[in-house]
């Protein structure tokens, strides 16, 4: 792999670009495996790419039904944050915030870590004594964050309304450190970063079945032949239940559709990103200059990547109040994505029933910020088998009762 | 926007006057069951890519909890029937076969 440097631009620039090599390879799969990760979007990917960097475990395939980070990896909202309440919540997202920092330099790939801050609104009382909370916890967990007054609040975002009559901001909780990256780059990156590594990332191919034997993994079936593997971890986010069935188990995760959209570009007015639990609204500003609207979540069983019209008026609907300018905002595209929802509205990183299959899902309606932080830790669990950021987020929590209850601290922008 | 009917007033209902209940015909295990039963029970969802049977409440109507067979692919609804059921009745299976043969749901065909 050529690395990617201010050099290389010139050198490239002097014979009209005709040196640049394939970001990855696109091979055929191979008959085996030491380790095989389904999925190909980011948290598969960084699997992949930990196991190599940490543990020099290359022997490996990253297989994907689509196409390389086109599910939830590429209609996310971007955010980073670790403002948990629960100390594994914050070890892990924290992790992750922390690896983002220097990702560009880790991957040679320009991921625009942009670190401009995340204001989450306190729009009731509630809230106001929730975050106070979260501030306090975060500061005994190591995690930078701070309790901000509506006055601040305003310096930070001049065009908020303070004073609306039915959602008052009341003050924030104020991460600095938090921010957005260029989420498709995350996946180019560490795929870039993963095939350098000998690693096959193969494409448009989709696991039809899971083999065992003695309840141990043999291998794969795909639209592409059988593929053996020592190792299988099932990285699949709201397909985690039909990846679980092939492999005769059942997960505590049900699929809905979560859903965002973009407004056309505008001049740059909104330099940090802010979240609204209250009224389940979220919003940032690109550096094409769109407004990145997040909602929340339909209620019901879906994998149709749709959104759903009423979901998007309460959304906006609430949001203008708040942000009166975007009121003659245009929007331009809608989308929606297949998230992964548990119980205790926390991720699975464990392994299974059948020894060597392990499972990395659950995320729900925030994963692209832990993508880092997951795929370390879930490859710290598939090569040594244990790892102290994943140790309380097995699969065994639910029948032992040992949730990691944050929907009570953030409700549903989680 | 989903619609569905409500069996008990008959009024099509739409999505925002109806509160999503999860998987519907969950058989209850209560104090006195296996720990696997009780997990099983309260969390494991089948969460299937198609055919599936869920609880709905007419939350901003009459109120009642009623049953929708419905597919998570296609969004498409194959019918409505009342919550004091077991199992799906057979018309509704009858429908769903006929529209997506091969289907199964559970121990359900």
């Amino acid at each position: 792999m050529k690395r990617y440097s201010a050099f290389a631009i010139a050198r490239e620039a002097l014979r009209f670009h005709t040196g640049w090599e394939r970001a990855w390879r696109s091979p055929e799969p191979r008959r085996r495996y030491d380790v095989v990760i389904v999925g190909a979007g980011g948290h598969g990917l960084a699997t992949a790419y930990y196991l190599g960097k940490n543990f020099g475990i290359t022997n490996v395939a990253v297989i994907e039904k689509g196409w390389l980070g086109g599910g939830n990896t590429g209609r996310n909202t971007t955010i980073i944050r670790s403002n948990y309440l629960q100390d594994p919540s914050a070890a892990i997202y924290e992790k992750a915030r922390s690896l983002y920092e220097t990702l560009s330099q880790d991957l040679n790939y320009n991921v625009m870590f942009s670190p401009r801050g995340v204001i989450m609104l306190a729009q009731t009382h509630h809230e106001v004594r929730g975050y106070q909370r979260t501030a306090h916890a975060n500061a005994l967990q190591g995690v930078t964050t701070e309790w901000i007054s509506p006055e601040r609040v305003k310096e930070l975002v001049p065009i908020i309304r303070l004073d609306g009559p039915r959602y008052p901001v009341m003050g924030g909780l104020w991460q600095a450190r938090g921010g957005t990256a260029r989420h498709d780059a995350v996946a180019w990156g560490y795929a870039r970063a993963c095939s350098a590594m000998g690693m096959d990332i193969i494409q448009k191919c989709e696991v039809t079945g899971v083999r065992t034997e003695g309840g141990k993994v043999r291998g794969v079936d795909t639209t592409k032949g059988p593929i053996d593997c020592g190792k299988l971890g099932i990285v699949v986010a709201g397909h985690s239940s039909h990846l679980a069935e092939m492999g005769g188990f059942r997960l505590p995760i049900e699929s809905v559709a979560l859903q965002a959209l973009v407004s056309e570009p505008i001049k740059p007015c909104m330099d940090v990103v802010v979240m609204a639990n209250t009224v389940h609204g979220y919003m940032s500003q690109s550096d094409k200059g769109e407004m990145v609207i997040g909602g929340g979540t339909d209620g019901f069983n879906n994998y149709t990547q749709r959104g759903s019209f009423h979901h998007i008026e309460e959304t906006v609907r609430a949001l203008i109040e708040t942000f009166p300018m975007i009121s003659r905002l245009k929007m331009l595209r809608q989308w929606g994505g297949i998230v992964d929802m548990t119980g205790d509205r926390s991720p699975i990183l464990s392994k299974t029933p059948v020894e060597g299959v392990f499972v990395n899902c659950g995320w729900g309606t925030g994963g692209f910020k832990a993508i880092p932080g997951s795929g370390w830790a879930m490859a710290e669990l598939m090569a040594k088998g244990h790892s102290p950021l994943t140790a309380d987020f097995g699969l065994d929590r639910f029948r032992e009762g040992r949730f990691i209850d944050e929907s009570v601290a953030a409700g549903v922008a989680h | 926007m989903l619609t569905l009917e409500c069996p008990y007033c008959g009024v099509m209902a739409d999505e925002t006057e109806l509160t999503a209940g999860g998987e519907a015909h969950l058989k209850r295990f209560g104090p006195g069951s296996s720990d696997e039963d009780f997990e099983a029970y309260l969390f494991e969802r089948e969460n299937p890519k198609g055919v599936h049977f869920e609880r709905w409440r007419h939350s901003h109507g009459c109120g009642k909890w009623f049953h929708a067979a419905r597919n998570t692919m296609t969004l498409e609804v194959y019918g409505t029937y009342p919550a004091q059921t077991s199992e799906p009745p057979v018309e509704i299976r009858n429908k769903i076969s006929g529209i997506a043969p091969g289907w199964s749901w559970r121990l359900f065909k």
